[in-house]
């Protein structure tokens, strides 16, 4: 019944993300654009696609990161035409969106004001899709317990911070460790509110927020081998949602090297092959570090196969969450083969994950 | 006078011939030690230069491969730059430095000091954190190219500096110390024979002169013109090896400087 009505409300704005979809660069742009010899080739390459001139204005020397700023932009524009058009309850998926970004800009002025610094600077350094309103009115607080309580008060992200800090902690906890237990209730919430919605929405995006809240388990992990933080702690940081939750988590919990990394993670079948390779060129003692990176690699490459997905099925909502996390892989992209450009590191220009 | 090239301004005597030999004999230790010195650092200083040179090309490539792991972290985290300044709390990398001591040139040498702090180990948790960390690691290891390469550079400065030093002052003894000096010793040793030659010319003159005085005396009581000057002649011959007499020497003094001059060709005889 909900596709039925479903192009009532969001018929044009699926008509519009598909639309950006088909924007997104191609396997052969990017055969293109690894070509370039120099970034003004890289800047000519990228008008000629749907970026358009985006940097035409732009001074010479480009810098990689202005690139990723104007493309971040041309991603924020986007979103925000998207937002100012939906309705509840794509609205509020939307909202959800926004969230992550505003938990690293929260954090971030959580940094600043713990260790004193002038806020206000900080807010030029925010991620433009995590800036709101009442943003500016966190740099009012002077002390950390001002500051917990007009992120209560003002922010969206009152609830997480209720639940799961208090104004002390803030004082006293690791910053990650504030903000991956800020986002560990976000994961949740957001599959909780995805849970509500009606079947083919719900669906794709059980799926791939289990696989993110997997991927931060998994990460969060082999990052804590050999830190302070300590295994109770860690275990707090694992979202309880995801196809590793419980018994998965239980033993990532426990695990001190790559190899229980590996254990936890047979039960899955797609996770499986993550590890297949890293465990057969295992030869040096320095491998870890090398198998991590190739992990992060398969994440990535998982995320956007799953995001890819969801544009499979029609009459959901899935497809504004996957268009924003493939822009942002491509963004990802565009600063790779830049900086490969600019380093002159021919040889690495290929690692980045194509999309289409 | 003799000499023509510069010279100390001394008094010829013998003290100041005794010292200015002393002095060239230090000049000349002195400028075979510093033609020493000046060797054993050139040696030091080529060292230097080929390790120099290793060291730039090495920079560069560890610098390339760290600036590469910094865009890895972008690739996977995002910007951390601000977290990783704030949470940075105690160095973890130090710089030691030490002296060195090259032929009498102290030279400052770095050491690094790595102690394993854990100030922003957690960056990255739930992403990218393992390219945080090599991140880190390929970027000590730059630093520590760049701290060996700052003593080499530092030492290389120094040493150039040193090496002109002394090359000058080898140059200075060489070429202008040791000839003055030795300009110098010729200068008083002639000066020294020179006086020599007049105090015995003098001498002779004086005792002809009282002769002479004594005859004329003589003379003027005998009236015999004549013979007295074959006498007088006869006289200053017999002067020449007779020993001089001092006690004539007063009475002579005041024609004594007109004589010299005139008979100054006399030497010759001599």
């Amino acid at each position: 019944m909900e596709s039925l009505f479903f192009n009532v409300d969001s018929g044009f704005l699926e008509g519009v993300i598909r639309g950006y979809k088909a924007g997104i660069l191609t396997q052969n742009q990017y055969a293109n654009l690894t070509q370039c010899e120099s970034l003004e080739d890289f800047r000519t390459q990228l008008s000629a696609t749907d970026y358009g001139n985006f940097l035409a204005n732009e001074p010479l020397p480009i810098s990689t990161s202005t690139i990723a700023d104007k493309a971040t932009q041309v991603l924020v524009d986007q979103f925000n035409y998207i937002r100012n058009n939906a309705v509840q309850p794509l609205s509020k998926f939307l909202e959800y969106i926004t969230y992550s970004y505003m938990i690293d800009n929260v954090v971030l002025l959580i940094t600043g004001t713990l260790h004193e610094r002038d806020t206000h600077e900080l807010l030029e350094r925010c991620h433009p899709l995590g800036v709101f309103d009442t943003l500016p009115a966190l740099c009012v607080a002077t002390s950390v317990e001002e500051l917990y309580q007009s992120v209560l008060v003002e922010t969206p992200l009152a609830p997480y911070f209720r639940d799961c800090l208090s104004a002390t902690d803030l004082d006293d906890l690791n910053i990650e460790i504030i903000r991956n237990t800020v986002y560990k209730a976000y994961l949740e919430d957001f599959y909780h509110f995805c849970s509500t919605l009606s079947p083919p929405t719900s669906d794709v995006m059980h799926r791939i927020l289990s696989f993110e809240a997997d991927r931060r388990t998994v990460n969060i992990t082999i990052n804590s081998f050999n830190t302070e933080l300590s295994k109770e702690a860690r275990a707090k940081l694992f979202p309880s949602i995801g196809r590793l939750w419980p018994e998965g988590n239980n033993q990532l919990a426990k695990a001190e090297e790559m190899d229980q990394v590996r254990q936890a993670c047979e039960n899955v079948m797609e996770y499986r092959s993550f590890f297949a390779d890293s465990s057969s060129s295992q030869g040096g003692g320095n491998d870890d570090l090398g198998a991590a990176s190739q992990l992060e690699d398969r994440f990535f490459q998982m995320e956007v196969r799953l995001n890819k997905e969801a544009f499979l099925q029609q009459f959901q909502y899935g497809v504004f969450f996957s268009y924003m996390k493939l822009k942002e892989q491509e963004i990802r992209n565009l600063t790779w083969i830049a900086e490969c450009i600019a380093q002159d590191a021919k040889d690495r220009i290929q690692d980045f994950i194509p999309i289409f | 006078m003799s000499g023509t090239g510069p010279r100390e301004n001394v008094f010829a005597t013998r003290m100041a011939l005794t010292n200015t030999k002393l002095r060239l004999k230090g000049a000349q230790t002195g400028h075979s030690l510093l033609a020493k010195k000046r060797d054993a650092l050139t040696t030091r200083f080529r060292a230097i230069l080929k390790k120099v040179d290793e060291a730039k090309r090495k920079m560069g490539r560890v610098m390339q491969l760290a600036s590469f792991s910094m865009a890895e972290v972008t690739y996977a985290t995002g910007d951390i730059a601000y977290l990783v300044q704030e949470q940075a709390k105690m160095a973890t990398f130090r710089v030691k430095a030490k002296q060195e001591n090259v032929s009498g040139v102290v030279l400052p040498a770095f050491e690094v000091d790595r102690v394993a702090g854990s100030d922003f180990n957690l960056t990255g948790l739930g992403r990218g954190g393992q390219q945080v960390m090599k991140a880190k690691e390929v970027y000590a290891k730059a630093i520590e190219t760049l701290v060996e390469l700052a003593s080499l550079q530092t030492a290389f400065t120094i040493l150039d500096e040193v090496i002109r030093a002394t090359n000058r002052r080898v140059n200075a003894i060489e070429h202008v110390i040791m000839p003055r000096l030795e300009n110098t010793i010729k200068y008083i040793m002639s000066e020294l024979d020179e006086m020599d030659r007049e105090e015995f010319f003098r001498s002779v003159v004086l005792v002809a002169q009282y002769r002479r005085m004594r005859v004329t005396k003589t003379e003027t009581s005998r009236l015999k013109k004549v013979q007295g000057k074959k006498k007088r002649d006869t006289a200053a011959r017999n002067a020449i090896e007779s020993t001089p007499d001092d006690t004539a020497a007063e009475t002579g003094l005041e024609e004594g400087p007109t004589d010299l001059l005139s008979s100054k060709d006399d030497d010759v005889i001599f």
